[in-house]
């Protein structure tokens, strides 16, 4: 079941050269994201962009408060989305903790869903490494297909940018076959530009993803943020060949929002990353607004909230 | 300079489903008459010229040809209307007048949208979210200064003029008629609007709204027709004021039949200006900059970033990626919300963009176009790049009006600066650095009347805009846009 890293294993990580990534302008990229957002998406290519961001979601509970019985029904959810609905894909995973990646696993057996497990002391990471490797190495022991690391927001903020290079390259090696989702937490990092960086040296230390956010702080995903790492994906891409995934979490409810982000995706990167191979939606309310749209596309009415399952 | 490999697939499984925005509301009339003492009345010679759409070259629209005995009954018109009401009215009435006309013009923003799209072939985008906001900006900008013109000129006394002879291009019609008419008005004066012969409709439409708001008969006409129609109006003794856009030729050939007649003008002319790109610049936000410099209204913008100047060391990266961009532009029917580029104006303007790009090419230059597809009918043009040029070739020389950008590269700043200034032209320019010391020193030894920094093609009613050389005499918009409008004691 555990998906093969898209990293080759000819990879050698290797320190980028940070001086020279690109400066980044907060009011052009506004600009730009705000072109996006004007982009009229209707009918037939609404319906097709509604499945295909359904078919992205990574359905995510991270809670103190999770149980057994929760991440199970999750689990259901993302097996039988929207039953009544014929044609409907299933999310691309399941996201959990650590101790509940088993209860998932179970649940999803022969279904074709990842399961997800976020570690390295999430959210906030403030752990020793050697207690971030073996949470690391017990979750993909469970059965993780997805680690979603976060990395060490204030050692990146000091400077120490080789420290958070080395701490995601000894990561991504106690992962194993499992892909690893990078973690910037973009609400802490204050600047574009920060962003920038950060997602250079996820890439170069070998991340297969980089995610914006963990949820926990405000903003977590935003346009402008998101659209910051996909041009530092696709010049990434054009340096070594390598295509690296790309994951907005947090703070997208609404399925306009969705939408808005795939014209961002498509228009950025184009037909290679519109899978949920290379970009994810870290989100869970999203689903049942997507499936309100579909049923608007199909009935021509808005249905009531409690037609669609929550859990 | 390739586009990077390996390359970006823009030819997606997911496409967008065509979003064409309804003509439901845009009423066009079979026939149009011409405008005078706020009636529409059939020209003498009963002559009329056809508005075409250049999106499917179908016929629009009827429209009056004024000869001279027409555009003298305007002129009359407007100067009775400035005599017996206009320039009687109380000042702060005036104001009233001009934010009537800014907010019906907002009430009815959707209809002269898509007239204006279906009339000129700009993209549905700009003129809803470009041409028609900023013209009523300028409306609302300038009925703020009606009663205000005593603190405008701060111990002196402001008259107005008398009749105004306004003469307006084809590519922004109502946006350049707004920006000719505002502020003549606020100043009391009255106006003779001429419209461009292949964009007609919305400066009639903006006459039937004139109508509308009661504004006093006279006080604004709008008389239809070519070049002749314009020289009548440029000739006519009981005009004081001739304010022109459009090109130096006619520029300069205005300013002939002008001299010596104590006429007031003001010209706002042709362009080529620089958009100079240095090293330290955020790459991707300059590249969109670039993009929306040249192929902003398909290039048809008299201060488009038309020459690229970009530091050698981040030329080949800037190139890469703007032909790469340049790819996600989709260039089709103007009444489409998700069209980027939409039809070039005319078959004459598409008939000279392309005498230049084979000039380009016999020059040496090495043409770039994105591969998008265009549709049968209709005229087009795809985004264009000519790189290996220099200073000396005419497709860096001479203004184009079309989606043709001229890539130069330079080393230091002073030879960017000297490849800037050496041109006939003033217009514009754009400056693209992180350093905030580079941004002042560029924009201070440039002559050219704009300067963007980091950002290109902003427009607002209260900024002055202009020309040096070739590209004009006088400014508009803003404090200096009332200087040409009013006489000073």
């Amino acid at each position: 079941m555990a998906t093969v890293s898209a990293v080759p294993a000819s990879f050698t990580p290797a320190m980028p050269a940070l001086e020279r990534v690109p400066r980044v302008d907060q009011v052009g990229v506004e600009e730009r994201v705000a072109r996006f957002c004007s982009r009229s998406i209707k009918k037939e290519s609404k319906v097709q962009a509604l499945k295909l961001a359904l078919s992205m979601i990574d359905l995510t509970t991270l809670e103190g408060q999770d149980t057994h019985g929760k991440v199970t029904q999750l689990c259901q959810k993302a097996i039988h989305v929207h039953d009544s609905m014929p044609g409907l894909p299933h999310v691309a995973a399941v996201c959990v903790y650590p101790t509940m990646v088993a209860v998932a696993r179970r649940a999803l057996a022969g279904h074709d869903i990842k399961v997800a497990s976020v570690a390295t002391a999430f959210p906030s990471g403030m752990a020793p490494l050697a207690v971030k490797l073996e949470e690391t190495r017990i979750a993909v022991g469970e059965g993780a297909d997805e680690v979603d690391m976060v990395i060490s927001r204030g050692a990146f903020l000091e400077g120490k940018y080789a420290l958070v290079f080395d701490e995601i390259v000894a990561v991504k090696e106690a992962c194993g076959p499992a892909h690893l989702k990078v973690i910037l937490e973009t609400g802490e990092l204050g600047t574009l530009d920060r962003v920038r960086r950060a997602s250079v040296l996820a890439m170069h230390a070998g991340a297969d993803f980089i995610k914006t956010s963990t949820g926990k702080v405000q903003p977590a995903a935003t346009l402008p943020v998101t659209l910051v790492m996909l041009q530092a994906i696709r010049d990434y891409y054009h340096e070594t060949g390598r295509r690296v995934g790309m994951k907005p979490a947090g703070g997208i409810a609404r399925a306009k929002l969705a939408l808005q982000y795939l014209v961002m995706l498509r228009e950025t990167l184009g037909q290679d990353w519109l899978t949920p191979e290379l970009f994810r939606f870290g989100a869970s309310s999203l689903v049942n607004d997507i499936l309100m749209q579909l049923e608007k596309q199909a009935t021509g009415a808005y249905q009531s909230a409690d037609y669609f399952s929550r859990d | 300079m390739a586009i990077p490999e390996p390359k970006l697939r823009f030819d997606t499984d997911w496409k967008y489903a065509p979003a064409p925005e309804s003509t439901e509301h845009a009423r066009i009339d079979r026939q149009y008459e011409l405008f005078i003492g706020g009636q529409f009345v059939a020209p003498r010679a009963r002559k009329y010229f056809d508005s075409i759409n250049p999106a499917n070259e179908k016929v629009l629209a009827r429209v009056a040809r004024a000869d001279r005995q027409d555009v003298d009954r305007a002129v009359t018109a407007a100067r009775q209307a400035h005599a017996r009401s206009w320039s009687k009215l109380a000042p702060a009435a005036r104001g009233k007048y001009l934010y009537r006309i800014a907010r019906m013009l907002q009430e009815r923003a959707r209809e002269f949208a898509v007239i204006e799209s279906l009339d000129g072939g700009k993209p549905i985008r700009e003129s809803r979210d470009v041409d028609v906001p900023l013209a009523a900006a300028h409306f609302f900008y300038y009925a703020g200064w009606a009663d205000k013109l005593e603190y405008a000129f701060p111990g002196r006394r402001a008259s107005p003029l008398g009749v105004a002879g306004q003469i307006i291009p084809w590519n922004f019609p109502l946006l350049m008629a707004a920006w000719k008419i505002a502020p003549a008005l606020a100043c009391g004066n009255t106006v003779v609007l001429k419209p461009a012969e292949t964009t007609p409709l919305t400066a009639l439409k903006l006459a039937e709204l004139m109508r509308d708001v009661d504004l006093p008969p006279g006080v604004v006409n709008v008389v239809t027709g070519a070049g002749d129609t314009g020289a009548a109006l440029v000739d006519h003794p009981g005009v004081d004021k001739i304010a022109f856009t459009g090109s130096t030729e006619i520029g300069r050939l205005i300013m002939r039949r002008l001299a010596g007649t104590g006429k007031h003008y003001t010209l706002e002319l042709g362009g080529k200006a620089a958009n100079i790109v240095f090293a330290d610049a955020a790459i991707d936000q300059a590249v969109e900059g670039i993009v929306n410099g040249i192929f902003f209204n398909q290039g048809h913008v008299c201060c488009a970033g038309s020459r690229l100047l970009v530091q050698e060391s981040v030329a080949a990266e800037v190139i890469a990626k703007l032909k790469e961009r340049m790819e996600t532009l989709i260039v089709g029917d103007p009444l489409d919300k998700n069209t980027d580029i939409g039809a070039i104006n005319s078959a004459a303007q598409l008939e000279k963009i392309e005498q230049y790009l084979a000039i380009g090419k016999a020059e040496g230059g090495e043409l770039y176009q994105s591969s998008c597809p265009l549709p049968d009918t209709g005229y087009w043009c795809r985004p264009t790049l000519f790189s290996g040029v220099a200073q000396s070739n005419r497709v860096v020389q001479e203004e184009i009006f079309g989606p043709v950008l001229s890539i130069q590269t330079f080393r230091s700043f002073e030879e960017a600066l000297d490849k800037a200034n050496n041109t006939p032209y003033g217009l514009s320019g754009g400056v693209w650095t992180d350093k905030g010391a580079k941004i002042f020193k560029m924009t201070r030894s440039l002559r050219a009347g704009v300067v963007w920094a980091n950002t290109f093609n902003k427009f607002d009613p209260s900024a002055p805009f202009g020309g040096y050389k070739e590209s004009g005499v006088g400014r508009e918009g803003g404090l200096h846009g009332l200087d040409a409008y009013v006489e000073l004691r």
